[in-house]
């Protein structure tokens, strides 16, 4: 089948690729930018484990084909943290012992880095409405909820210490 | 996991989509958030020979109003129908029912008139619009067209839409300011498809039910919406055992299939409580 040449924003970053339309964007982010942050897991859009963000919104990966995706402004996990520091939602993770295995990590971050930009105060209950749509095998969540919980609050105290 | 080989259109107008869709017809799907196309075609349950991709037609995407009515584009986002006032203020059930679509990232991607016309029995938004008496406005090779949404849907994956046509979008009568709502679901998982939905709207005079609409899904090959039964309980007063009433006839009033997974005795008992729960629901509500 035909490939064509495609150049994808990833990251900031420009790759150019040469693949066929149909390939996945989780297999190209992975495959043919070398980008193997984002973690491929039932490929039909339940686990979320290869959640990235499109143009700023959570979005599965495998379910986006390559040929769609050069119009758009993608950010992987490589991105969060900055000069070697964790984003405060992955330094919680790290401190609460929110993750065992870490497959499903990069899915978590990826969505709540979005969830918690557009609801930077949620409820308990909230967090584990966004959090179902990712699914974790070792941890049993507690403690993904408590660091995303915590996270927010660090970052609305930051926010607060701006504002002043 | 992967797709079979397609040839990839990217369109920026309705125009331009439906251009290829007669010229490629049955061998063509459109594809819009792709959260139930996507793993339809990665488990290769669909291998269209080309792949029109509707994300960056922004016609088709916005929600406007009109004197009686919203309408929604087809390719307006799930998650941006979920919080968007003007549909909270003018068709609260639509706002209630969509944001238990999928998960939040699903609902960033996937929408309106995708899900209508992927028109799975046990859905929101095919449930919602049938329960609302939703319009389908459609474009096709042979110029535009309306359908109801009841007659829109017309059994398991499967509705009216020719091979050259596409869903533009969805127009739901405003609520009126004394209508109440109610909206209860279950599913196996969180985000999964539902066992069984019930939307319902009604509208009181003082204790009286004036109008009574009730929806289901998952009980049939599409959204079952229960008219007859509804008018009986038009005049009645609320009273106590009204919604166990309501619950215990719409249970008695649909013949879901028995499947291994799901009995039909469970999916009536569902039909009942959930019934029941969202009557409840809509008389508790105070306006909206």
């Amino acid at each position: 089948m035909k490939k064509s040449n495609l150049l994808l924003k990833i990251n900031g970053a420009t790759y150019e690729v040469n693949c066929e339309s149909r390939k996945l964007l989780s297999d190209v982010i992975r495959e043919d930018c070398g980008l193997t942050g984002t973690h491929v897991g039932c490929e039909h859009g339940v686990c979320g484990a290869c959640t990235v963000l499109l143009d700023g919104r959570p979005a599965r990966a495998c379910l986006t084909y390559a040929a769609q995706a050069d119009v758009m402004d993608i950010t992987t996990i490589e991105a969060i943290a900055q000069d070697e520091q964790l984003s405060a939602l992955q330094q919680a993770l790290h401190e609460c012992h929110g993750l065992q295995c870490g497959f499903c990590t990069p899915g978590i971050v990826m969505t709540f880095e979005a969830y918690l930009r557009e609801c930077p105060d949620p409820t308990e209950a909230q967090v584990r409405e966004v959090l179902s749509g990712n699914l974790c095998r070792c941890t049993g969540y507690q403690n993904i909820v408590r660091a995303i919980l915590l996270a927010a609050a660090r970052l609305r105290e930051g926010n607060a210490h701006v504002a002043a | 996991m992967k797709p079979a080989a397609f040839t990839y259109h990217r369109v920026s107008s309705v125009a331009h989509a439906l251009s290829l869709l007669e010229m490629y017809a049955d061998e063509a799907k459109v594809i819009a958030g792709g959260q139930s196309l996507g793993p339809m075609m990665n488990m290769r349950l669909a291998q269209p020979q080309h792949l029109i991709d509707l994300n960056g037609v922004t016609e088709l995407a916005g929600i406007r109003e009109t004197a009686d009515a919203l309408v929604i584009g087809a390719m307006t986002r799930h998650h941006d129908v979920a919080t968007s006032a003007r549909v909270r203020a003018a068709c609260p059930l639509l706002a209630d029912a969509v944001a238990t679509v999928g998960h939040y990232a699903i609902r960033q991607r996937g929408t309106l008139g995708g899900s209508l016309v992927h028109a799975d029995p046990a859905a929101q938004i095919p449930l919602v619009a049938v329960t609302l008496d939703a319009t389908v406005e459609i474009a096709g090779a042979l110029g535009t067209r309306e359908v109801k949404a009841v007659d829109f849907i017309e059994s398991v994956m499967t509705t009216d839409l020719a091979a050259h046509e596409m869903v533009t979008a969805v127009r739901f009568p405003r609520a009126g300011a004394a209508q109440r709502h109610g909206f209860k679901i279950v599913a196996q998982r969180h985000g999964d498809f539902a066992i069984v939905a019930c939307a319902v709207t009604l509208e009181l005079d003082g204790d009286i039910i004036r109008t009574l609409r009730i929806g289901l899904g998952g009980v049939s090959d599409k959204p079952v919406l229960l008219e007859q039964l509804a008018i009986q309980f038009c005049g009645e007063a609320r009273h106590v055992d009204l919604a166990q009433r309501i619950g215990a006839a719409a249970a008695a009033a649909v013949d879901p299939e028995d499947s291994p997974e799901i009995s039909s005795t469970y999916r009536r008992e569902l039909v009942l409580v959930l019934t029941r729960r969202a009557v409840e629901q809509a008389l508790s509500h105070v306006g909206h």
